[in-house]
């Protein structure tokens, strides 16, 4: 089973992992920085190849989704690693980082990586769990590096929230080994993605709703959807930038799939509970709370925060209607969420050390006084609010006439969390880059520091205007096989 | 699934003994206020359901069993509560105590939660075999005391203890279903050790911020950093 790792598609989520231990014993923090770019450039390009991959061993399963999420969250660790050598470098200039720390930051940089693309990766439900386990320890310790007593009580709260809540997807693996037990009898077969996919119709029902209900808070818990997200503001906002951009993107898709493929198990059981409407339910509420929220906040990255817990509850919301159309949807929505919200990350990360604070109070006019950096904040404003050009529009388009065409009442209240939330993100848009620009007390970015964040931005661009026909059948592949 | 564990039988009777000691002794933990017996209770908890995992493996003649026994003795049973005692030593706080609710209402709540617990497990395992279900009302309840002593504690430590006795409740469920592959226990195992390591950088940590392992203290980035 370990064997696995050593092969093509092991080798995706390995690469980072052993780069990281290499890292560890690095003392240059120079050259630790290139290190994880090589560690992410790496594991993206064996991840390249995962789509002529197709297959399912005890360890890994290549499918579609997993290709496609494995492609995307290495896609965005390599942009990041290219962000976080510049970040870090102000940071630890400013003192914020000593040595000891730089050397944790990028080895746990590379394993946070390293572990997320395993857990998508991985086909048994055990290995799935203690990636995601081992990802969230990981982020802990970033999250709390800058030592603060802010990013201290962040990291605390982040830890016993998720420890809790990756404890009950804990007790939901169990059940569903337990529900699969009649059809495979004891062993690693009851615990395989695949195989219980195929297998879900004869396994027990009444099981199946029990182990759903843990596995739902658990990894919900994780996907930072309402009442469950109270950890997120408080890891995104004090914890490290890169960190923050790459764990704002990538670790709720993790859990998100897991969820996703727990629920087309469910689907397919005719004993079981319909799974749709819980996750449905959890995906508006977080909509409408994140929305509501977006209002109240004083902290950059906490608002940006909130706004990742919207974008999840509406991808939570398109799985949990189900069936092609909306599955399609919500892929395509992670997809574009994960791209432009680390683009926002970067330059929020580069405007709060340019302004040295991370308050509204703090950051205005930033197209006035640095037109680079302003203008990639509102572009990604704009692409996050989902207005067009950019592809987000597409995405919640499609996830409203959906809703329009199934449940009309349902429509009324996600257009009202939309518009809400578009609203909050439109005006905070005119505070942070029009108007009288505040005092400069950092660094400004380099010429190229946003390179990254173009990518990103053009790429949705490019998904909204005019989207290439071979991107179109992938995504109708992946939609079709979870559905 | 394995016939000696038949209702009535010597080995279902005991294995359904050690599973509720493991829920008895979470109730002890839900209402103890001083930190050091708090300590001492959940050794001891570790201790059964080491026993608890071994009488599984030597019943369902399986040696993985065995090997979280061992990892649930050494670590839990001995290890992690002597390092606690350390800690709490170290920090000259082992006469304080630390109830957030009195003995009456949290063993009520207590009750109310296994009740809640063995209602929603029995009716939905009907198939399974009776020592299976069982067994998992049981460490679902063990789970869900923990949840509730980390919600009704204030300190840091007792909230720790809470979670640790919770993943107690995870091995009980594992131990008890028939043929749990090894990767789940060694996962179990490594997620103890690693969170524990996590834990002790807390510990030093928060005493390093703010003089007190209150988390009540902790509250701040909440409220005013909106």
């Amino acid at each position: 089973m370990i064997g696995e790792l050593f092969t093509p598609a092991g080798l995706v989520a390995l690469l980072p992992l052993l780069t990281g231990v290499a890292v560890a014993f690095v003392p240059s923090g120079a050259l630790a920085a290139w290190l994880v770019i090589g560690g992410s450039t790496a594991a993206f390009v064996m991840a390249c190849a995962l789509p002529w991959q197709f297959g399912a061993g005890q360890l890994l399963l290549v499918d579609p989704l997993s290709a496609h999420m494995a492609l995307l969250t290495s896609f965005v660790g390599m942009t990041t690693a290219w962000f976080s050598r510049g970040y870090i470098a102000v940071e630890a200039a400013a003192g914020r980082l000593d040595g000891a720390r730089l050397r944790q930051y990028h080895a746990l940089f590379l394993a946070f990586l390293g572990f997320m693309l395993l857990s998508l990766l991985a086909n048994n439900l055990g290995v799935t769990w203690v990636a995601i386990e081992a990802a969230t320890l990981a982020a802990v310790i970033i999250v709390g590096l800058p030592r603060t007593a802010e990013a201290v009580e962040a990291s605390w709260k982040f830890f016993i929230l998720c420890g809790v809540g990756i404890a009950l997807a804990l007790f939901g693996t169990f059940v569903l080994y337990l529900a699969a037990l009649p059809v495979f009898g004891p062993g690693l077969q009851a615990m395989s993605w695949s195989a219980l996919t195929v297998a879900a119709p004869q396994c027990r029902g009444t099981l199946l709703n029990l182990a759903f209900v843990f596995m739902l808070l658990g990894y919900g818990t994780k996907a930072g959807l309402a009442p469950l997200h109270t950890w997120m503001p408080d890891a995104h906002a004090e914890g490290p930038t890169p960190v923050s951009a790459v764990l704002a993107g990538s670790i709720l898709n993790v859990a998100l799939v897991a969820i996703l493929r727990t629920r087309s198990i469910l689907e397919s059981n005719a004993e079981a509970i319909p799974p749709g409407p819980p996750i449905m339910a959890l995906g508006l509420l977080s909509l409408i709370l994140a929305a509501l929220s977006l209002w109240r906040r004083r902290d950059v990255k906490r608002f940006f925060a909130f706004s990742t817990v919207e974008q999840s509850g509406i991808a939570a919301f398109a799985f949990g209607l189900g069936g092609t159309v909306a599955v399609f949807a919500g892929v395509l929505h992670m997809t574009l969420h994960t791209l432009i919200k680390s683009a926002i990350f970067q330059a929020v990360g580069r405007a709060a050390q340019l302004k040295g604070g991370q308050q509204f109070a703090d950051i205005a006019g930033l197209v006035t006084g640095h037109r680079a950096l302003g203008l990639t904040l509102a572009f990604g404003i704009v692409a996050i609010a989902g207005l067009p050009p950019f592809g987000l529009f597409t995405s919640e388009f499609m996830i409203v006439m959906e809703t329009a065409r199934r449940i009309p009442a349902l429509s009324i209240v996600l257009g009202l969390g939309l518009v809400i939330s578009t609203w909050a993100l439109g005006a905070r848009l005119i505070d942070l880059c029009l108007g009288t620009p505040t005092k400069d007390k950092g660094p400004a970015p380099g010429r190229f520091a946003l390179l990254p964040a173009w990518v990103h931005l053009a790429a949705v661009l490019l998904l909204g205007l005019l989207m290439p026909g071979q991107v179109k059948a992938w995504l109708l592949a992946i939609a079709v096989s979870v559905r | 699934m394995t016939p000696h564990l038949a209702y009535g039988a010597f080995s279902y009777d005991l294995a359904h003994l050690l599973g509720a000691a493991v829920l008895v002794l979470s109730f002890g933990l839900l209402y103890q206020r001083r930190l050091t017996s708090i300590i001492a209770i959940y050794a001891l908890q570790s201790v059964v359901l080491a026993i608890a995992a071994t009488w599984q493996g030597w019943v369902q003649d399986s040696a993985h069993l065995y090997v979280t026994a061992l990892i649930a003795l050494c670590a839990k049973g001995v290890a992690i509560p002597l390092a606690l005692r350390n800690i709490v030593f170290r920090l000259r706080i082992e006469r304080s105590v630390d109830a957030a609710l009195g003995v009456f209402p949290s063993m009520a709540l207590g009750v109310a939660v296994a009740t809640l617990s063995i209602l929603v497990v029995l009716p939905n395992t009907i198939e399974s075999e009776t020592l299976t279900r069982e067994d998992l009302a049981l460490a679902l309840s063990v789970v869900m005391l923990g949840l509730l002593s980390m919600i009704t504690r204030r300190s840091a430590l007792t909230q720790v203890i809470g979670f640790m006795s919770m993943e107690n409740g995870l091995i009980l469920a594992a131990v008890g279903l028939p043929g749990m592959p090894l990767i789940v226990e060694l996962s179990v195992a490594v997620l103890v050790m690693l969170a524990f390591v996590v834990f002790g950088v807390f510990f030093f940590r928060i005493r390093d911020q703010f003089d007190s392992l209150d988390v009540s203290h902790l509250d701040r980035v909440g409220g005013t950093h909106k």
